[in-house]
């Protein structure tokens, strides 16, 4: 296979060792792994059951435990059927409680998957003794020994399974697409459509429980739990579209475990926590940058819309300046004060010079062409505003200002236009003022 | 206190730690928020490693402060997701746990190369939990701890109770209900990281969820459930600790506390599965017995004042009963001495007449008043009195009884038993029943 | 004089940045049993929220007795709707009616006989004394709605909101309900009502705000219930206050 990276590939990652095969190997189990996960999870995360990922992948054990107890052997194909069996039990055991038992939804769950969970700790303490049962091998999984493996049809048997599993997963996304997709929104609307939400519901606890045991060996449960989760969260606030977020959480998984990996290799820490780390990383980017629900860019839009809106309140003031024709000018001091001074008050007007909409000579400042226009087309929607308050909503006089102050700063030509429509502008607006000609 | 031995410490050990997760873990379940428990434990590890990298030694206090610190960061980056993401409570729970622990593995890793020194014996026991290992300081850390949290929950009793019932209410009370609830989610974390090393993560988070639903079976009233639930946890810690010598004691204790669940699921008086199962057998058998009188009624009204013998073909027929049915049923009314039975011929007693008498009208005063209030039609009626009028309680045949004399109906005499407001005929057969050969 | 019990300012409240009440001013004297009434949608539940603190205002603001809310807390009963709560919750009928009491208590003292004994009239107030002991999802509708309405009697306010106390209730419960708001009235408390039911208006109250996310008329029934403004209340959504919302909650002017 791959025995030599292309140089340019080594330069750019100069700070990595070179990519081996083990490596590769080890890059693909836990890509593979990841984008298996984040496929099933996307639905646990839109139905809210984001946790049940967490539950199975623990209530698993006992199933597990019986498996390898009834077969003798660590044989893949029992061990599914066993995660199979105890995922629909999980899954079947909350239901009833909370239905019948009437105990709150996430209780049950807890109570549940603690338990049996608890029955598999047991069970492996009495009868599987004498296996060497690492506790932090459950949860941290194997990385590093996936490429030594024995061999399936050429590729490291955790990695075998892995694939299998992805495929599966992919297959029911891409053969029910449209019953997952109304199903999760709304299950009363699918079920009266015949497909039963229900059966939605236990045919993905099942793919989960498959993904899980498929992916203990090599990652361990505490990544199958990130992966399901957190790729497909990750995608939720970057994406509106159910494919996109699909394929996005797919990406974002296939993502972190190569910066899990880089990252494990260099620290020499785990891979498998690292990769879960590099998720959690991703996770925070999007929260911050995502371009339409990041936190840092809705700073941004709220500063870049205070700083309009100053500019506005600049624009318009000067307006009425000249309106009123003052002989006193108006010094960009005294402007900045009327407006509510500041470095937003600075800012806004330093940016209204710059782009040549007000002109400061001798400490005067004086409306050029272009910010006239500007200026016009705002307090002619400020007035249109007023009169419309006035005439249509019954304001009183007094109480109109304000309002119009804040919501003339959205008026766009389309609804000025409609507010035309409704009022006479003609007639100026209610303090007797002149409302300034549309286009 | 030296002079305790091993078992005896756990068991003490055990024993507040189940007290104290009873407590807290009510608050939790009642707010939706038992998965809150979970992720403290998970999202422990990390602070519990750089703590320990930061020490050099496993010290109780110490691991359990960084245990804290890391939990109530993790606090905090749920509460800030949820309020400014688009992410849901659930996967941002999921989130905080899974990377948090996954933080914790990765520093685990650290601490475990050689390089790295310090006595690193147990805290692999993290993730497990590991009773035997409890010294006299640890049990008075956990005592002191028990104290301070309980202090707290008897003293804002009435603060958190309001804060979980009606939070908008509380809110324009004027109580600092975010406050409140961070209180309460502290007290959660301390809990939850004391118990750690006791009894690992999965099981720390079953002892605040287990207690807490069990408990929840048995009481209506807040303040018992807090006690029942701090009551539980203790005998689940004491239980399980001693039953469970030669298993892994933190499944041992858990699985007690399961068993008392579904104990206390199947057999609580009123909201127990058996209970539940068994009051509504007695009611159908009820409604049985009372069709069965009815119909005795209905069957012999014609003949009136003369009490008719009927054969139980007949009755039989009236309503479609099942032949061993019916039997139990005769069976039960002779016992009663409410009928007469011989050979094929059943024959109402005076006190059965007086009591099927009783029934028709009350059957008969709600047909004609879902007829005239409710605008039911007629053909409708029969049926659906039949389903309700079992469960009218007296004070509303009460009403209806003034309500059917104000408009001049109200027959006075028992015996006298207003006429029926439809024609009297067998209702249909019900569909899944076999029709009768005649 | 009467003095004026509650009064708004200018108010508008945005959810995300949407605004959901537009401007409003409106004024209600003492002693007045207040009808509020609009479509749905029309804001009603969110100028109740905005009065008691609940929702953050965008601009303007709510006076009880001429101070804010947070300096009058102890003057102000509330009866919230119904779906707000969790029935499931380990509380008896007693134990909501004496949660009333807890703002007077205060931190950490417990309710003693006193507010036992205020609790105890407030059930007796409202008929349901004999319910007590029942835990509140053995309760129907109208006796759901009346151990809300002992809670806020329990508060011993000046000045009372109630959010549709009269939807999912019997007859009989719905009459005993006005009749307690009238005998509050006739103690000088004032009330205000979020009310579904135009045909009842008229008989129920004395005094009137009607609002379809904007102020359309707040003033006594006889002037104010009128047909033109009934009229302008139900008419039909502002496009254009629905359009200018829009622009805002977007962010982005054109």
């Amino acid at each position: 296979m791959i025995e030599e990276t292309p140089k340019n590939a080594v330069e750019v990652l100069s700070f990595m060792p070179e990519l081996s095969v083990v490596d590769m190997w080890i890059v693909v189990t836990g890509a593979a792994t990841n984008v298996a996960c984040a496929l099933v999870g996307c639905f646990l995360v839109l139905r809210r059951m984001s946790l049940m990922g967490d539950a199975i992948s623990h209530a698993v054990l006992p199933g597990l435990v019986i498996a390898f107890l009834f077969s003798g052997s660590l044989n893949i194909v029992p061990l599914f059927l066993g995660a199979a069996a105890m995922g629909l039990l999980t899954t079947f055991l909350t239901q009833s409680l909370h239905q019948y038992a009437r105990v709150p939804s996430d209780a049950s769950m807890g109570v549940v998957f603690t338990s049996l969970f608890a029955l598999g700790v047991v069970l492996v303490k009495k009868y599987v003794s004498g296996l060497h049962f690492d506790v932090a091998c459950v949860y941290a999984g194997a990385l590093e020994y996936v490429p030594f493996a024995e061999p399936i049809f050429g590729l490291p048997r955790p990695l075998f399974t892995t694939l299998v599993v992805l495929v599966v997963n992919l297959a029911v996304l891409v053969l029910l697409w449209k019953e997952l997709k109304v199903s999760s929104f709304d299950e009363n609307l699918a079920s009266t459509m015949g497909f039963s939400a229900t059966a939605m519901h236990y045919l993905l606890m099942m793919l989960v429980a498959m993904t899980t045991v498929a992916s203990f060996e090599a990652v361990g449960s505490i990544l199958v739990v990130a992966m399901l989760i957190v790729p497909a969260a990750t995608a939720h606030l970057l994406c509106d579209r159910l494919g996109v977020m699909v394929f996005l959480s797919a990406v974002v998984g296939v993502a972190a475990a190569v910066l899990g990996y880089a990252a494990g290799s260099w620290l020499d820490t785990n891979y498998a926590g690292m990769m879960t780390v590099a998720v959690g990383v991703l996770y925070g980017l999007a929260v911050l940058f995502s371009p339409r629900y990041g936190l840092i860019n809705a700073l941004v839009r709220n500063v870049r819309m205070s700083l309009k809106v100053m500019r506005d309140d600049l624009l318009a003031m000067l307006y009425r300046v000249e309106e009123l024709a003052r002989e006193k000018p108006l010094s960009p001091a005294n402007a900045r004060r009327a407006v509510g001074g500041g470095w937003l008050a600075q800012w806004g007007l330093a940016g209204l010079v710059r782009s040549g909409q007000i002109a400061s000579t001798d400490d005067r400042l004086q409306l050029t062409d272009t910010g006239r226009e500007v200026a016009r087309s705002l307090v002619r929607s400020h007035r249109l505003w007023e009169t419309y308050l006035v005439e249509h909503l019954g304001m009183p006089l007094d109480h109109v200002h304000e309002p119009a102050h804040r919501v003339e700063h959205f008026i766009d030509e389309q609804l000025r236009r409609e507010l035309e429509a409704k009022v006479d502008a003609a007639a100026g607006d209610p303090h007797g003022r002149e409302i300034p000609g549309g286009e | 206190m030296d002079g305790l031995s091993l078992s005896e410490k756990v068991m003490i050990g055990t024993a507040l730690l189940g007290g104290m997760s009873g407590v807290v873990g009510s608050f939790a379940v009642l707010r939706g928020r038992s998965l809150v428990g979970d992720m403290l434990a998970h999202a422990a590890l990390p602070g519990v490693c750089l703590a320990f990298l930061l020490m050099g030694t496993r010290n109780l206090l110490g691991l359990s402060l960084g245990a804290l610190a890391s939990g109530l960061v993790a606090i905090a980056a749920v509460t800030v997701i949820v309020r400014w993401t688009r992410t849901k409570e659930d996967a941002a729970i999921g989130i905080v746990l899974s990377t948090f622990f996954g933080a914790g593995v990765v520093l685990l890793s650290v601490i475990q190369k050689p390089s790295v020194g310090g006595n690193k014996a147990g805290l692999n026991l993290y993730l497990f939990g590991e009773p035997a290992n409890m010294l006299t300081g640890d049990l008075f850390l956990l005592a002191g701890v028990a104290v301070v949290v309980l202090l707290t929950v008897a003293m804002l009793f009435k603060e958190f109770q309001l804060v979980c019932f009606d939070t908008d209410f509380a809110q324009s009370q004027g109580w600092p209900t975010l406050g409140l609830d961070l209180a309460m989610m502290a007290a959660l974390a301390v809990v939850t990281v004391v118990g750690l090393p006791i009894v690992g993560v999965i099981l720390m988070a079953a002892m605040i969820i287990l207690p807490a639903a069990t408990a929840r079976f048995w009481t209506n009233r807040l303040h018992i459930l807090l006690l029942l639930a701090g009551a539980l946890g203790v005998a689940a810690g004491l239980l399980g600790s001693h039953l469970g010598r030669n298993f892994p004691a933190g499944a041992s204790i858990v699985l007690t506390a399961t068993a008392l669940f579904v104990v206390s699921l199947l057999f609580a008086p009123q909201r127990g599965v058996v209970a539940r199962v068994v009051a509504e057998w007695r009611l159908r058998r009820r409604i049985s017995r009372e069709h069965l009188l009815r119909s005795l009624y209905e069957l012999g009204e014609p003949r009136l004042p003369l009490v008719a013998e009927l054969r139980v073909e007949q009755l039989r027929t009236y309503r479609y009963w099942k032949p061993k049915l019916l039997e139990r049923l005769l069976q039960w009314a002779v016992a009663g001495e409410l009928v007469k039975v011989a050979e094929n011929q059943v024959q109402l007693t005076p006190l059965g007449l007086r009591r099927a008498a009783e029934l028709t009208r009350t059957h008969r005063l709600w047909e004609t008043y879902l007829m005239q209030q409710a605008n039911i039609a007629a053909d409708h009626v029969d049926r659906d009195a039949d389903e309700t009028e079992h469960l009218l309680p007296a004070a509303v045949l009460l009403e209806l009884e003034q309500q059917l004399e104000e408009a001049g109906r109200l027959p006075r005499a028992i015996a006298d038993v207003p006429q029926s407001p439809h024609e009297l005929e067998p209702p249909p057969p019900k569909p899944k029943r076999k029709k009768p050969q005649s | 004089m009467t003095k004026i019990a509650f009064e708004i300012h200018d108010m508008t409240v945005a959810y995300y940045r949407r605004p959901v009440l537009w401007d409003i001013d409106l004024t209600v004297p003492e002693g007045k049993l207040v009808g509020i009434v609009g479509p749905n949608g029309a804001g009603k539940t969110t100028l109740i929220k905005a009065a008691l603190g609940l929702v953050s205002l965008a601009s303007g603001k709510v006076e009880i007795y001429g101070k804010s809310y947070a300096e009058q807390r102890r003057l102000v009963g509330y009866v919230p709707q119904r779906e707000s709560v969790d029935w499931d919750f380990p509380v008896t009928v007693r134990d909501v009616v004496l949660m009333g009491t807890y703002g007077r208590l205060g931190w950490f003292r417990r309710p003693g006989r006193a507010e036992r004994q205020i609790a105890e009239r407030c059930l007796e107030q409202v008929d349901i004394h004999s319910l007590a002991n029942r835990q509140i999802r053995q309760l129907s509708g109208g006796q759901q709605q009346r151990v809300f309405l002992a809670r806020a009697l329990a508060q011993q306010a000046q000045l009372y909101f109630l959010d549709e106390p009269f939807a999912g209730v019997d007859a009989a419960t719905e009459g005993a309900i006005i009749e307690l708001l009238h005998t509050l009235r006739s103690g000088g408390k004032t009330v205000l009502v979020v009310h579904h039911d135009l045909q009842t208006v008229r008989e129920y109250f004395d005094y009137v705000i009607l609002l379809n996310m904007r102020l359309i008329a707040c003033g006594d029934i006889e002037s104010t219930f009128t047909n033109e403004n009934l009229h302008k209340t139900y008419g039909g959504r502002l496009t254009l206050l629905d359009e200018a919302a829009e622009a805002m909650r977007k962010q982005e002017p054109l």
